[in-house]
């Protein structure tokens, strides 16, 4: 739930990191806390188990920058990536703004990618969110890795799309960040559909982090306008 | 149906509005420092002595503190708890909740107690709500007095990522 508050100037945007245990939705957040000038970001909470598992989120808040005399503060989030967990992360979404799936290429993790991307879409639904709706991208982590899938296969699993119905927005509309293709396109059987800006990572090494970041910090700002 | 999370605002007049409420509060009951947090863990306003902790990660941490004892609450057949405290050797904490929509947090010593700080706090809780209930129900797409909407920033935007 962002929140405008012309008393301090302030915008408020909270981002959630979901996806599978150890797909490195923890290592998104380190990286950030390690880039970005301490002047402009806040502590890193970790609420984590002793081996390092992220127990119940991991924080960390950013100041990307001023509009219009507004200083634009993110809430970046992670939630645990075990299944058991769930209980604790559908309570971090509450009141998201924009969310990344850190997906693990390997392709033995590709059930666990599906698995936590059905259980965004059931926890949203709960909250009454349309995933569809709203600021949401998708990062496919781990690319460096030599067992790691092709991104159409990674593409066709996890981000198929979702049709298009209304006819204003039945129109061919770019991927800004991947030149040559289309977030909003018609495809082989007639139907329109849309997909969620993707981007390629390694977040070990920071590959791709901001990236992602910018793409969804840009889709919430974009949605307040 | 919305989309997401709608987005709301805070004015001058409504930090005025509520500073006036919990400046009261503070007189009545002595206690130290009152916050007010967003359910989804952003600080909206603080009153009396100036916190020296992180309040952005304070606020984030009540948040959850109130969301997991609400899953508690559920699991043992209530519908939720609305005020928690936790005690320590000098320093306490209440957080009661304000309308399903923001926290009151209070930061007291031994300077009250417990019982007068609660006893106070009931007729604020009430005050906040009823403040917060107009904030939430107005339209989003209402600016603020003087203040111009997120509208035509695309530029902006694109200047921050360069």
């Amino acid at each position: 739930m962002s929140m405008i508050n012309y008393a301090s100037r302030e915008i408020n945007c909270k981002i959630v990191y979901y996806g599978p245990g150890l797909g490195g939705k923890t290592t998104n957040l380190e990286h950030v806390y390690q880039k970005v000038s301490p002047n402009t970001r806040g502590k890193l909470i970790s609420l984590a188990t002793e081996s390092e598992r992220t127990l119940f989120f991991d924080f960390l808040p950013v100041d990307l920058g001023t509009i219009r005399g507004f200083k634009t503060r993110f809430h970046l989030y992670t939630v645990p990536g075990q299944v058991y967990y769930n209980a604790s992360r559908k309570l971090i979404l509450k009141g998201v703004d924009g969310i990344v799936f850190v997906a693990d290429s390997q392709v033995d993790r590709m059930e666990a990618n599906q698995e936590a991307m059905q259980n965004l879409y059931d926890n949203m639904a709960e909250y009454g969110y349309d995933l569809t709706r709203m600021p949401f991208v998708v990062q496919y982590n781990k690319r460096d890795l030599p067992n790691a899938a092709p991104l159409a296969e990674l593409q066709a699993a996890l981000n198929p799309g979702w049709e298009v119905t209304e006819a204003p927005r039945q129109r061919n509309t770019p991927d800004v960040f991947h030149a040559g293709e289309y977030l909003v396109q018609q495809i082989a059987t007639g139907e329109w559909v849309e997909r969620a800006p993707y981007f390629e990572a390694v977040a070990v090494t920071g590959e791709g982090v901001f990236d992602t970041l910018k793409g969804v910090s840009k889709l919430v700002l974009k949605s307040l306008s | 149906m919305p989309f997401g999370a709608t987005s709301w605002s805070f004015t001058e007049s409504d930090y005025t509005a509520i500073a006036q409420v919990l400046q009261r509060f503070l007189f009545e009951s002595n206690a130290r420092c009152a916050l007010i947090v967003d359910r989804s863990g952003q600080l909206i306003t603080t009153a009396g002595d100036r916190p020296t902790f992180d309040v952005t990660a304070f606020a984030t941490l009540t948040a959850a503190d109130f969301s997991a004892n609400d899953q508690l609450a559920r699991l043992i057949g209530e519908r939720d708890f609305n005020t928690l405290f936790h005690q320590g050797e000098r320093e306490s904490m209440l957080l009661a909740d304000v309308g399903r929509r923001v926290i009151l947090v209070v930061l007291f010593d031994n300077r009250t107690t417990l019982g007068m700080v609660r006893l106070k706090m009931k007729t604020t809780v009430d005050e906040l709500a009823r403040l917060f209930e107009r904030m939430f129900t107005r339209p989003s797409t209402t600016p603020a007095p003087g203040n111009p909407l997120l509208g035509d920033v695309d530029d902006e935007i694109d200047r921050l990522f360069q």
